[in-house]
Order: structure tokens, then C-alpha cells, then sequence
């Protein structure tokens, strides 16, 4: 047997101890990205062997939330793929806008940068106070994060690119006080955002949504479980709802995919059909 | 035991527009195996680069979607700002992790993926580039027994990445951009004789 017959099948071990001890099933992820994540962590961990960390990892918490995050990668930014957001702007909103109030989830929100630029959007196009965002995620340590706010000030200038390039109205810094080397976000924009846990491989939906985001999340999901999330998503979403995926994801191969139309072609973003 | 080739990956950063239009409008539209690569590209390109290729060559080439399935006669090329990886199950993935090798998408993570996958019947290329990514991922293939081609450093718009590849591992063949595709058409007609600690895997 070859060296990665052996570790492939102590990664299926390790998955599924996982499942069992604490509950969360990364066992429909990609195999790729979770293998090279996996041994990335395993390099960190002191342990030669998965088999050797098994025993610990299931006995121990911390070790087991230290594996939490080295699978999950949090990578965002404020305003990611401006042209995105400005088919939101320019596309999306005027339909929102017909309605009193709109409920918005983020799933897969990191640390929440994404649900924190659509806010910024939202203000400036008259929404304030007529929106509701639910912005989940499986890795409790990035939602403590978004809570707060914070972030690196060198990252301010890459992400005042991005917003004005997303065709922004105002100045991006009247959205955030420097302090030191961290850029603290107007609490303001916090107001009407719920950052909570939610795990897409088993939690269920949320009701009753206007637009359901879920962007460069499922690319690391096995087909069956981008199916489960695609399932969820489409009960969550009202007829004339919005979904949006990932640059690089698309409902082309998906079953779902006749229910939906694509609003903007290359910018995955589709409106569920009525009836 | 013997057995054939059953993809190719490239990695090529500076100077890789010229490389790969030269590399790929030298194979036939028939070329019998997928070619998977990773050109070093800024975050905010269009996917021009494809386009362009596509037009200009026999081959099918087309920017990488999740879930493409692999296929031969046809060259996949990295998105800009993702990884592009190999699934078992013989499609495609990306990734949006952090940069590896300074890179994303990167050559290391490529050429690890498929590795991983396709072990002996694997064949990665390294072309022009001026930084070391593809060298680790080359290593990777030695090591699960696929074939190693690097451009001659010589004859490379900018030589770092071949060289730190030459570096890095045996390397099978160096040679210049022009004998490639010559040389890819070879070896895919052709066995990859699968060394000794692959013996007994039956796949
Ligand atoms: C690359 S980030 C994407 C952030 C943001 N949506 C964006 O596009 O910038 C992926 C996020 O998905 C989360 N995630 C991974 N598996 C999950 C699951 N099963 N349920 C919910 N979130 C998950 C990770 O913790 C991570 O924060």
C-alpha cells in the first residue's frame, strides 16, 4: 500500500471520529483543499500521524478547536469582487427597495466583511433601517471577530479600492476610526446584523429571505453537500428572492438551476422565479 | 509494471502568454490528455487569456470552472485569484485559501493536488516564471513516481522557476519551449514505466 492510501484512510478516521465525539461532518468536503489544510495542521500540531493525534483530538476540546480552525479558512475582504457588488447595487436593490423591509442572509460570513459592505451599500441606497442581515458561520472564533469590528488599517487602502470600484457614494473612511494599526468600523453599521453560528452540512433554514449570500463557501463542498446548501437556500428564499454565489460557482449543473434565472451573466447572481 | 499517462500540469508565470501559445499551438486538437494549468495572473484579469488561447490554438482551452470534469484534448487554465486543484473523483476544484508560494492561483498547489490523484500518470511541465513556485509541487510528482519536463533555463523568458525547479528534484528532461509539445505528444503516445514501490497497486 502506498504512503497516501495510509494517511487517506486515517483522514476518513479522523473525519468521523470528529462527527462522532463533536457533531460537526466534514466528511462531504472536497477531498483536495481538506487534505492539504489537514496536513498543513498536522505540520503545526507537533503530531507525526494523524493516528497519533487521533487519540487527543477526541479526548480534548482545544485540540479539537485548533483543528476547527485550521480547516475552516476565513480569507475575505470588505467589498470582495467590486463589480459584484456593484451588480448589486445597480441590479438588486431597486427590488429590494419595492419592499418595506428585506431579511438578508450571509452564510458562510467569515469575518464579516461581507455582510458589514453590503450594510455600507444598503445605507447609502436609502435602505437604513429597512433591512435585517443574519450573517452565520460553522467557526465561533471568526463570528467573535465580526462582532467586533476590526481590522487591520494596511488593509484599508486595498479595501477603499475595492469600494469605490464597486461604485461607492461617499468617502470610505467616514465607515471606519483609525486606531494605532487597527480600523474600527462605525458601530452603526453593526446595528441591523445578527452574527450567529449555523453549520451548512446539518442546521436547517432560515425563513422567509430576500437575498441569501453564500459566496466562495460551497467551492470546498462535495457535490451532495453543494446540493443540501443549494436545497436550504432555495427553501429559505421567497419567490422574487436573490441568491448569490461565488464568482466561480454557478447553478448551471444544479437541479435547482430551472427555478432560477440569472440576473447578471457572469456575476452569479440569480432571482428565484415565482411560482 | 506499466501504464499510461493520464494528465498533464504546467506552471508558468513571466512571460507565460508567449510560452503557452507556443506550448499549446503546438498539440494536435486530439492530444489524448487533459492539461491542467497554473499561469501566474493578477487577481483582476477577465479570463481574456483563455479566450485568447483558445482562438489561437487547436486544443480546446478554457478557464477552469468548479466541477469541470477533466478531459482530454482540452487545456484548463487557473481563474485569477483561485487555486485550482484535482479531485479524486476526476474534476476539478478551487480554492480560495491564502496565497501559497506567494501565489493564488499557485503552481505548489497544483501540481501537489494532481500528484496526489494521478501519482505515475502524471506528467508536470515548468516553463518560464520569475520567482520558485512549481518547484515543491514538482518534487511531489518525482516523488509518486510522474515525469518531470523543465524548460531550459537558457531559453526562458525569465529563468528563476526552471532553475529553482532543476533545483528542487531529478528532473527527466530539460528542454527548450520548442521541443515540448514535440516531446509531450511522446510521451503520452507512450508507458510510464512505474518505479519500484508502486508495484502491487492495482488502480
Ligand atoms: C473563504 S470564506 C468566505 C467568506 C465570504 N463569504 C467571502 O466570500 O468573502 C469561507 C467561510 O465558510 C465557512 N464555512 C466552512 N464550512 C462551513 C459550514 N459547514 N457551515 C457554515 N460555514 C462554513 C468558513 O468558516 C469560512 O469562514
Amino acid at each position: 500500500m502506498r504512503s497516501d492510501d495510509v494517511e487517506d484512510v486515517e483522514i476518513r478516521l479522523l473525519l468521523e471520529g470528529v462527527q462522532r465525539i463533536y457533531g460537526y461532518d466534514f466528511r462531504d468536503y472536497a477531498d483536495a483543499s481538506i487534505k492539504r489544510r489537514l496536513n498543513h495542521w498536522l505540520a503545526e500540531s507537533g503530531f507525526d500521524t494523524f493516528s497519533q493525534a487521533q487519540s487527543q483530538l477526541l479526548r480534548e476540546r482545544s485540540v479539537f478547536e485548533s483543528l476547527l480552525r485550521g480547516i475552516t479558512v476565513n480569507v475575505t475582504e470588505m467589498f470582495r469582487d467590486p463589480t459584484f457588488f456593484r451588480a448589486v447595487r445597480e441590479q438588486v436593490v431597486p427590488f429590494l427597495k419595492t419592499y418595506p423591509f428585506v431579511k438578508i442572509w450571509h452564510a458562510g460570513c467569515a469575518t464579516g466583511e461581507e455582510a458589514y459592505s453590503m450594510a455600507i451599500l444598503l445605507n447609502e441606497e436609502g435602505m437604513a433601517g429597512r433591512y435585517r442581515m443574519y450573517a452565520t458561520d460553522i467557526n465561533e472564533a471568526v463570528l467573535q471577530k465580526a462582532g467586533e469590528g476590526v481590522m487591520p488599517i494596511a488593509e484599508m487602502q486595498r479595501f477603499t479600492r475595492n469600494y469605490q470600484k464597486s461604485g461607492g457614494r461617499a468617502s470610505f473612511a467616514d465607515y471606519y476610526t483609525a486606531r494605532y494599526d487597527r480600523a474600527m468600523l462605525s458601530p452603526a453599521l453593526k446595528q441591523h446584523i445578527v452574527f450567529a453560528p449555523h453549520n451548512l452540512a446539518t442546521d436547517g433554514e432560515f425563513g422567509e429571505m430576500n437575498l441569501v449570500l453564500c459566496r466562495n463557501v460551497m467551492i470546498y463542498f462535495k457535490p451532495a453537500l453543494k446540493e443540501r446548501c443549494l436545497r436550504l437556500f432555495d427553501s429559505s428564499l421567497l419567490p422574487g428572492g436573490f441568491l448569490c454565489l461565488g464568482l466561480k460557482e454557478s447553478l448551471e449543473r444544479r437541479k435547482m438551476g430551472e427555478r432560477y434565472e440569472e440576473l447578471a451573466a457572469p456575476l452569479r447572481i440569480y432571482r428565484k422565479r415565482y411560482g | 509494471m506499466v501504464k499510461s499517462f493520464q494528465a498533464v500540469v504546467v506552471g508558468v508565470s513571466t512571460g507565460g502568454v508567449h510560452a503557452l501559445q507556443k506550448l499549446l499551438g503546438g498539440l494536435p486538437a486530439a492530444f489524448p490528455l487533459p492539461i491542467l494549468i497554473v499561469q501566474h495572473i493578477g487577481a483582476d484579469a477577465d479570463g481574456g487569456l483563455a479566450k485568447l488561447l483558445d482562438e489561437r490554438c487547436a486544443l480546446r482551452v478554457k478557464e477552469a470552472d468548479e466541477q469541470d470534469p477533466i478531459l482530454p484534448g482540452t487545456a484548463y487554465l487557473a481563474p485569477p485569484n483561485y487555486h485550482l486543484l484535482v479531485e479524486r473523483e476526476g474534476f476539478l476544484s478551487l480554492s480560495a485559501d491564502p496565497y501559497v508560494s506567494f501565489a493564488r492561483p499557485s503552481v505548489d498547489v497544483l501540481f501537489e493536488s494532481a500528484a496526489a490523484v494521478f501519482g505515475p500518470g502524471l506528467i508536470g511541465v515548468v516553463l518560464t516564471g520569475a520567482n520558485f513556485d512549481g518547484s515543491q509541487g514538482l518534487k511531489t510528482i518525482k516523488k509518486k513516481g510522474g515525469v518531470a519536463i523543465v524548460q531550459d533555463p537558457a531559453d526562458a523568458e525569465a529563468p528563476q522557476m526552471p532553475r529553482a525547479a532543476i533545483a528542487a528534484t531529478g528532473v527527466d528532461y530539460v528542454v527548450a519551449l520548442d521541443g515540448i509539445a514535440t516531446l509531450l505528444q511522446k510521451l503520452a503516445a507512450r508507458r510510464n514505466t512505474i518505479p519500484h514501490d508502486e508495484k502491487g497497486r492495482d488502480d
